[in-house]
């Protein structure tokens, strides 16, 4: 299983290397020949200009999008591609830059669908919802609320998530990929839209996770303060292709970069 | 202040989440439940039981299967005559090999095979969605109702294309043919509807219903999340289609007691006015799916007693009449209100919670 294997591999060690990876649309090259190296438990940061191919790069990781060539090394094993439910499995959690929810459910329900992965209980145990099935829901529904405190979402825990605000909402969907208790969170702009204060709790949610929980964080982010403020590595795509990978202090220096993105976005 | 819930703090995660949270509720369902088990069946007739009861309640199993698979699932069917034929068609068939069998079995067995076809006919909805997999149900509607006219074997030969019930007893009482006492027939489909009413709320509050919800929100993030759509759909293709068998095993079986393929499940005489009933009733609601079907077996009537009786106007205009206020009724639930009386109950409980105090 390689949930087991990545949990083995230690911290500072390679979990995920993206080797060479091109993806084509059509005609549209979304990534050509990228490579960089993501290490178990820091915050890795993917920026870039609108268009430069940062989410096809976290669909590639998660298996939503089947790279044209090239090779995902994961947990130590080289792979074609990735698929949705075997990543959703090796504990890879992520959110969406559009938000993804499940509008009609609660949070509360949005939370526990994080958390169906390990359910076990079969359906017609479910149908007859004793013993084992109350035990297990009330086992992951401890754990979820674990997340719901984490997160200050009490008030609205009954409440539909479509008639949340946008800011809500983004936290709801940080709390569904923590309620899978992931090894790997990849975040697409997980701040966007939002003012400086939810930013700033945002960002905290983030850290927090990474610190407490050793969760590997690969963020998606346009507010250049954030990104310098909370990742230990950067890498910059521009086009499809890496222009730069570094430290955040190596990446502000980088000529290429500044050139083809800081100078011209913020 | 009669829906006070101010007070009620919930201790263990097990009774935050059980059925009924607010003890009004569970008290007034207890009640309901002691009035239908223990004083209904002393004074049901058979105008109760055929006009009203058997009906309603036929139609809320029908109703559950179809809001499992449409409301939770958000697979839209117009199917569900075509089920219900194979659940009467599975009985009829079921009966004729195992005379000995007992009738409760041969009811959950339709169901089980229904299921089945229901897996078979739900394969393409892997492929399409909305509009188109609605189109592709009322195919298989259609090709159902076809097999079962077509192959003289489902109705044993007979010469007129009819299916007859034969007598069927549950501790020495008749429940299926003419000899059945209306409390009978009557307890037979409550004790279904409750317990395997029960069994769908129960799916719905735990792992395989918030797997529905999510396929059905967003199946893109439910893939992700690790939901396999293939199989999350697929089974609630089979368990509404176990539901909707039922209904139509109990329809043949204890209501009509003989009907005609076409003429009984017609997608006018089911398909459709199931779907009226959860639309109108609430998507995704199991009350919804029981004020659905108390809505479409009551309005008939009250028209009748208020058109016909008491203005005076021909049956004929009447039944016109009904036609038209569905129509209406369709038609404002869909735009003002998506969710139904479901919604409208509980606007008005959240009313009586705060009343006589509104702030
Ligand atoms: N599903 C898709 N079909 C066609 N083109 C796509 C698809 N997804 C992304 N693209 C294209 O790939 C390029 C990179 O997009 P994206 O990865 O969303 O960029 P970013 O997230 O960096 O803004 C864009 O030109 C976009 O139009
Ligand atoms: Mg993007």
């Amino acid at each position: 299983m390689s949930l087991a294997k990545i949990q083995s591999i230690p911290y500072g060690k390679e979990v995920i290397k993206i080797k060479n990876i091109s993806l084509a649309f059509g005609g549209v090259k979304a990534l050509t020949d990228v490579s960089f190296e993501v290490k178990k438990g820091e915050v890795f940061a993917i920026i870039g200009p609108n268009g430069a191919g940062k989410s096809s790069m976290l669909n590639v990781i998660n298996g939503f999008y089947k790279p044209t060539s090239g090779q995902i090394n994961f947990a130590g094993e080289d792979r074609k591609e990735m698929i949705p439910e075997f990543a959703a499995k090796s504990g890879i959690a992520r959110t969406f830059q559009n938000i993804a929810l499940f509008k009609g459910m609660s949070t509360l329900d949005n939370l526990m669908t994080g958390r169906l992965l390990k359910q076990k209980q079969n359906f017609l145990m479910q149908a007859l919802y004793f013993g084992p099935v109350q035990k297990e829901e009330a086992y992951h529904r401890d754990k979820v609320e674990r997340v719901i405190d984490f997160l200050d979402l009490q008030a609205i825990r009954r409440t539909p998530v479509g008639s949340l605000p946008y800011g809500l909402q983004k936290r709801v969907e940080l709390g569904r990929a923590l309620a899978m208790e992931p090894e790997i969170l990849l975040l697409d702009e997980p701040m966007a839209g939002m003012n400086v204060e939810e930013k700033q709790d945002m960002s905290r949610f983030v850290l927090t996770a990474n610190d407490e929980f050793k969760t590997t964080i690969v963020l998606i982010e346009h507010d250049m303060s954030v990104v310098m403020d909370i990742s230990d590595r950067i890498v910059v795509l521009d086009y499809g292709k890496k222009i730069g990978e570094g430290k955040p202090s190596e990446i502000l220096k980088n000529k290429a970069v500044i050139d083809a993105y800081l100078g011209v976005a913020d | 202040m009669i829906y006070k819930e101010t007070g009620q703090f919930k201790s263990t995660y097990e009774s935050d989440h059980s059925i009924f949270p607010l003890i009004q509720d569970k008290i007034a369902f207890n009640i309901l439940m002691l009035v239908a088990f223990l004083v209904v069946p002393f004074f049901i007739d058979s105008y109760w039981e055929k006009a009203i009861l058997i009906p309603f309640l036929i139609y809320s199993m029908a109703a559950i299967g179809l809001n499992i698979l449409t409301g939770y699932c958000g697979q839209v069917s117009l199917g569900t005559g075509g089920f219900m034929a194979v659940g009467a068609f599975a009985t009829y068939k079921i009966m004729t090999f195992f005379p000995e069998l007992n009738i409760m079995i041969i009811v959950l067995l339709s169901g089980v095979i229904t299921a089945f076809v229901g897996i078979l006919f739900g394969l393409p909805s892997l492929r399409i969605k909305g509009f188109y997999l609605a189109v592709a149900t009322l195919a298989s509607q259609f090709f159902i109702i076809w097999l079962f006219n077509k192959v003289p074997w489902f109705y044993n030969y007979s010469d007129t294309g009819q299916i007859t019930v034969s007598e069927r007893t549950m501790f020495g009482v008749a429940v299926t043919g003419a000899n059945a006492p209306p409390y009978a027939t009557y307890l037979f489909c409550l004790i279904l509807v409750v317990v395997l009413g029960f069994a769908a709320k129960n799916m719905i509050r735990s792992k395989i219903g918030r797997s529905w919800m999510a396929i059905r929100d967003m199946d893109i993030a439910a893939e992700i999340i690790g939901v396999p759509p293939l199989k999350t759909k697929l089974s609630a293709f089979a368990i509404s289609s176990f539901y909707i068998g039922i209904a139509g095993s109990l329809y043949f079986a204890v209501y009509l007691g003989a009907l005609e393929v076409t003429e009984s499940f017609d997608i006018m005489a089911i398909s459709f006015p199931v779907l009226f009933m959860i639309i109108i009733g609430g998507l995704g609601s199991m009350l919804g799916s029981f004020l659905g079907a108390a809505f479409i077996v009551l309005l008939p009537i009250f028209l009748k007693n208020v058109m016909v009786d008491l203005i005076g106007l021909s049956a004929v205009t009447a039944k016109h009449f009904e036609i038209t206020i569905w129509g209406l009724l369709m038609v404002v639930f869909l735009i003002l209100e998506p969710h139904g009386l479901a919604r409208l109950w509980s606007i008005a409980k959240e009313k009586l919670r705060k009343w006589p105090f509104p702030y």
